[in-house]
């Protein structure tokens, strides 16, 4: 795209993401009255924990005494001054539970997605390049491996391996526990934990971005344009970086949009196996104790994260294909 | 003159499972430098592997299984991956087919090119020589266009971008394999001539690949004739075009169209359809911002008058085809009568149209896309009578009649279309049509998918039939010599609007449009006539 | 019909995927017979190791048989994999279809609906509509086929609207045939090799997102599931490593032979691309 059209676009873009987060807040408010029972009760859980004064300022907050549209506008309002609730469970504001926890969740997620995307491409590019070799066979038989493990199994694996057997790396937490560590070995340590989850997190995608790479690779080789270049003289390394690898990146960057959902979906279940203290541990708690209101505060942090995630992507699609107009 | 390429006694091999063994079997040419050869052939005559092995731009899976390439005076076949690579680009050049997918969508079109100079090592001309370049193959604001994406380019331009990047490093050889065939008639007039102009000032050797004996005619010095991977004729371009020796060219050139119209029966101003202000425009465009509106079709009247056939002549886009379609309501107009009979069709519904649908019917352009490829032939033949009432086993039989009229075995109702070829194809879509027996017949381009000899078949049919059945048709077609050799009248589209229309002879003969002569001057070959050759058996 | 089976034999993997997929498949029929009685039901002493006390994979803290509950736990795995994966397809279909044939507005709607789908997280949404709902095997079905037929709709938009404007649709438009004889004649058989291949993959993620709602304590409590047999050996994994191994292993199995017959799929639906296929995604 070019430079003057990006406002343009950038503007476009914002006003989508917006609709969409706009849509997710009225899809949380219909799921509460979309349930079984009393909204209130429903909200507060059913573990008991609710008591009459709990629920009537539930009522009050939500208006629930109101019509639909009233109680709707008044759930709108909450959410968008960033008031998602109250977790009587854990005395605190889902808001605030949600703040605390999102820095070890960004972390996991950017470490596993920053690996699957390197390894996987690098790997990727590799067996393109040799298709039908040994090492091509070994990418695939990877590839279809780590789509068939459940993610939470190759995190259980992975303990079992590095942790019980060979106690090279711990098992649980985001750093140690009752050691004060300061500077590099702070850093360190949190190295560590981040070692086993990232990788769990990490390996399908490795896998799904190498068979994406291999198979837009080949197809980009078969194209028109690098037989011109192979006409002109270009060198095949050349051929392979400039033309070839360039235009296969297209996909893997709208793949990398579309599974943003998926990863975040995905840090559940890594949580949740190795105890990281982040926003998916946190929705497994809340699990435990069927604290719904936490529960769609982490629906509702999780698809603001995929819509940004989203958004950073399409404009990194608008800059390197020159295709994309405003629409 | 000095010889510039040998080719001798080339033999290519095939996979394994292929219809032959060779693509190309003990082909010997020569050419020098400061002429054009021109490489004539059907599709898979082998001419394009031919042009390839020189460039060294084999796929994997076709070796050279013997012969031998001298190119400047060095034996091409036995050298190396690099040093093949080193001479193209810098000795020898290629221009290909398809202009729109040629080109890195991702780069500037001034970078690609000055890749071009860059690995050859003349990367730091290249900010001189790109905008001189683009200058040379005739492209306005060359320093604009070196800044601009190939997807800002139309099919044209991006050819003559093409052209300039073979022409960057001043190469001996260009390699040029059909590169006009995508492009509409006046481009691709342009085009050659370009090739031709710039070929003559640099003394370049031209190999040109081409299937068309017009474009033949316009732009050889020499001609060799390919035939399933061999060559079968060889000299120079009036000798094989005006007195053919082999069998096959004989055929060939026998099946272009000659242009001269068959004497036809007068007629009478008998309207069948009459088109009046009809109007169809597209919007492109999102919900915000600007909206793009395009007339596809505007001040667009005629009218066909009993088994007269009219001819829709224009360029891509030029709105033929979406006339055509208006017709049978594969493309609903927002404005316009439409009379059939005097009956305007246009605001009627999909329920209302249903009787009109057996006097009116269409024959489509690709063979390969017109028939249902999970349904047998019989059935495509027949489901059209079914659903309007006939019994099943009438409509069988009259399928079986039809596929003798259209000379196909009647085994060919239990057969799918994948087993038929191109021509085989259209025949079957003619059937499917008439099984409804219309009055009205829309050809939309039935014989360009087609090659030459195939399509001249086909042509031959459609008039018998039309001839038979007493049909009026709506012949649309980008093929000036194919109209004037079918049609009685001839309508020229330009940008959605007829902008001539008048009896064949006349339309040809005294052009009153300047549109209209463009387009006649642009008929590649137009000062060639195929010469009438005696039947060969 | 035989040209298909050869294409797809010509692809051993799709063989080997195929064997193992209908042994799952008998011992999901045959668990009844194999290991009469209730799954949940005391088997043995707690924490028997595989081979000891007759237990061949095992026991887990409550002395329950691990294979016992694999063998049943195959026939909800493969329950909620095919059935979610037809109401994906009705849904997927039916959307897609409306899209891809009327373009236009209705194309436009159902695109946005679809992409919103696709951009919450999905597995988040079906944690929530599952706790929400309370976990039975309707409300796990529902909850993976509410988050598994966008990919479904897309695909057959894009098939839709390429064969809608293909010639041998038009011609049939100009022969006068009805919408409704247009779309499951022409257009709907010469679209379904990408949806049966599509669907072999949602049948395998299907049971891979049930195990993971499973896992996370979201499975029918009625019934035994790999998913929970994991999850229920996550906290003894240092003195019980069996009780997650292996039901893991099945899962791994299933789901890797489903895509397996996936690809043969694939291959024998069109064999022109198989020479050259990178892959699935």
């Amino acid at each position: 795209m070019e430079l003057s059209r990006f406002p343009a676009y950038l503007a476009g873009r914002l006003v989508k993401a917006a609709i969409v987060v706009l849509a997710i807040v009225v899809c949380n408010f219909f799921l509460i009255h979309a349930a079984p029972g009393d909204p209130a009760s429903i909200i507060a859980g059913q573990s008991g924990a609710a008591d009459a004064k709990f629920l009537e300022q539930l009522r009050a907050q939500f208006g629930l005494d109101q019509p639909l549209y009233v109680q709707l506008w008044v759930y709108l309002k909450g959410v968008l001054t960033l008031d998602l609730g109250f977790s009587h469970r854990q005395q605190a504001s889902v808001a605030a539970l949600l703040w605390d926890r999102l820095p070890a969740t960004l972390l996991l997620t950017g470490a596993a997605f920053l690996f699957a995307i390197v390894i996987g491409v690098t790997m990727g590019a590799l067996a393109a390049r040799r298709v039908g070799s040994w090492s091509d066979s070994v990418i695939t038989v990877l590839a279809l491996t780590f789509y068939a493990t459940p993610l939470f199994w190759v995190g259980l694996m992975l303990v079992l391996l590095f942790s019980v057997t060979l106690e090279w790396l711990p098992s649980f937490g985001m750093m140690s526990v009752g050691v004060e560590l300061s500077g590099f070995a702070w850093l360190l340590d949190i190295g560590k934990h981040l070692l086993l989850p990232a990788l769990t997190l990490g390996l399908f995608y490795v896998a799904v971005y190498a068979r994406l790479t291999r198979a837009t690779m080949l197809e980009v080789a078969d194209q028109d344009f690098v037989k011109t270049a192979r006409a002109k003289g270009v060198p095949e390394g050349r051929i392979l970086r400039r033309h070839v690898l360039r235009n296969a990146m297209l996909p893997v960057i709208t793949f990398a949009g579309i599974q943003a959902g998926q990863l975040i979906g995905g840090s559940i279940l890594v949580e949740t196996v190795f105890a990281w203290p982040g926003i998916g541990r946190l929705a497994f708690e809340a699990l435990l104790a069927r604290d719904y209101q936490v529960l769609m505060g982490v629906f509702f942090c999780t698809s603001v994260m995929v819509v940004l995630f989203n958004l950073i992507t399409d404009l990194l699609y608008a800059i390197v294909d020159p295709r994309v107009e405003v629409s | 003159m000095t010889r510039l390429l040998t080719v001798e006694n080339l033999t290519v091999g095939l996979p394994a499972g292929a219809d032959r063994p060779h693509a190309v079997e003990d082909v010997s040419l020569h050419l020098d430098a400061g002429e054009i050869l021109c490489v004539v052939g059907e599709s898979g005559s082998g001419k394009s592997i031919t042009a390839n092995t020189v460039m060294g731009l084999l796929p994997k899976g076709l070796p050279v299984k013997g012969g031998a390439i001298t190119f400047e005076g060095e034996p091409l076949l036995g050298l190396s991956a690099e040093a093949m690579r080193s001479r193209r680009g810098r000795r020898m050049a290629m221009v290909f087919q398809e202009p729109m997918t040629a080109l890195n969508p991702l780069m500037k079109v001034g970078d690609q090119i000055a890749e071009a100079l860059a690995v050859h090592g003349k990367g730091a001309e290249a900010k001189a020589r790109v905008p001189e370049l683009l200058a040379a193959v005739n492209l306005p604001d060359p320093a604009a266009i070196a800044r601009m994406h190939p997807f800002r380019l139309s099919g044209g331009q991006r050819q003559r971008v093409m052209i300039a990047m073979a022409l960057a490093l001043e190469p001996a050889l260009l390699i040029a394999d059909e590169p006009t065939t995508a492009l509409d008639v006046t481009t691709q007039a342009q085009i050659l001539r370009l090739i031709r102009e710039i070929q003559q000032r640099r003394g370049m050797g031209v190999m040109f690949i081409t299937h068309d004996f017009g474009v033949v005619a316009e732009i050889a010095d020499r001609v060799a004739v390919m035939q399933r991977g061999r060559i079968v004729e060889q000299g120079t371009a009036s000798e094989v075009l005006n007195a053919p020796r082999h069998p096959y060219t004989r055929t060939l050139i026998s099946a272009v169209p000659h242009g001269r119209a068959s004497d036809r029966a007068a007629i009478g101003p008998e309207p069948v359809l009459a088109m009046k202000g009809v109007t169809k425009t597209y919007q492109r465009g999102g919900w915000f911002g600007a909206r793009a509106v395009v007339k596809a079709v505007h001040d667009a009247d005629f009218t066909l008058n009993k088994g007269e056939t009219l001819g829709l002549v224009g360029e891509s886009g030029s709105g033929k085809s979406t006339l055509a379609r208006c017709v049978v309501r594969l493309v609903e107009p927002e404005q316009g009568e439409i009379l059939f009979h005097g009956a305007n069709l246009r605001p009627l519904s999909r329920q209302g149209w249903l009787p009109y649908r057996k006097r009116i019917q269409m024959v489509f352009q690709d063979p390969y896309a017109s028939l249902n490829p999970r349904r047998k032939v019989g059935d495509a033949i027949t489901e059209g009578p079914v659903t309007h009432g006939v019994s099943p086993a009438e409509a069988r039989q009259r399928a079986l009649e039809l596929l003798r009229l259209v000379k196909l075995d009647p085994s060919a109702m239990d057969r799918y279309p994948h087993e038929f070829s191109g021509g085989q194809r259209q025949r079957i879509g003619l059937a499917r049509a008439l099984a409804m027996q219309p009055e009205l017949l829309i050809a939309d381009e039935p014989v360009s998918a087609l090659d030459v000899s195939v399509q001249a078949q086909v042509l031959d049919l459609l008039a018998e039939i039309r001839q038979r059945l007493g049909l009026t048709m709506l012949f649309i077609t980008h093929d000036l010599r194919v109209a004037a050799q079918i049609c009685d009248r001839i309508a020229v589209m330009q940008r959605g609007a007829i902008v001539e229309l008048g009896p064949t002879a006349e339309v040809f003969g005294a052009p009153k449009h300047p549109y209209t002569r463009s387009l006649l001057d642009s008929i590649p070959g137009r000062g060639w006539t195929p010469p009438e050759l005696a039947e060969i058996s | 019909m035989r040209g298909f089976w050869r294409n797809f034999c010509r692809n051993r993997g799709a063989v080997v995927g195929l064997v193992i997929l209908l042994l799952v498949i008998a011992t999901a029929i045959a668990a009844p017979w194999l290991y009469p009685g209730s799954p949940w039901d005391m088997a043995g002493m707690p924490f028997a190791p595989p081979g000891e006390m007759g237990m061949m994979l095992g026991t887990d803290s409550l002395g329950r048989d691990v294979a016992a509950g694999i063998a049943h736990g195959a026939r909800v795995s493969l329950l909620v994999g095919a059935v979610s994966t037809v109401v994906a397809l009705v849904i997927g279909i039916g959307l897609g279809a409306i899209a891809g044939y009327l373009g236009g507005l209705a194309d436009d709607l159902v695109m946005r609906f679809t992409e919103f789908f696709q951009t919450i997280p999905s597995f988040v949404l079906a944690i929530l509509l599952v706790a929400i709902f309370t976990p039975t095997i309707g409300s796990i079905v529902f909850a993976i086929a509410v988050v598994s037929w966008p990919p479904v709709a897309r695909v057959v938009r894009a098939e839709f609207l390429s064969l809608r404007s293909r010639e041998f649709v038009q011609a049939s438009e100009v022969l006068g045939k009805s919408r409704i004889s247009i779309v499951f004649g022409d257009i709907l058989p010469n679209a379904l090799s990408p949806i049966v291949v599509l669907s072999s993959l949602m049948v395998a993620s299907a049971i891979l997102l049930e195990s993971a709602l499973s896992f996370l304590g979201l499975g029918d409590p009625n019934m035994m599931s790999w998913g929970f047999l994991i999850g229920s050996g996550r906290s003894v994994i240092r003195m019980a490593w069996w009780m997650s191994v292996f039901p893991g292993i099945a899962i791994f199995l299933t789901v890797l032979s489903l895509n397996l017959v996936g690809e043969g799929l694939s291959d024998a639906l069109n064999p022109r691309l198989a020479r050259n296929r990178g892959g699935k995604a």
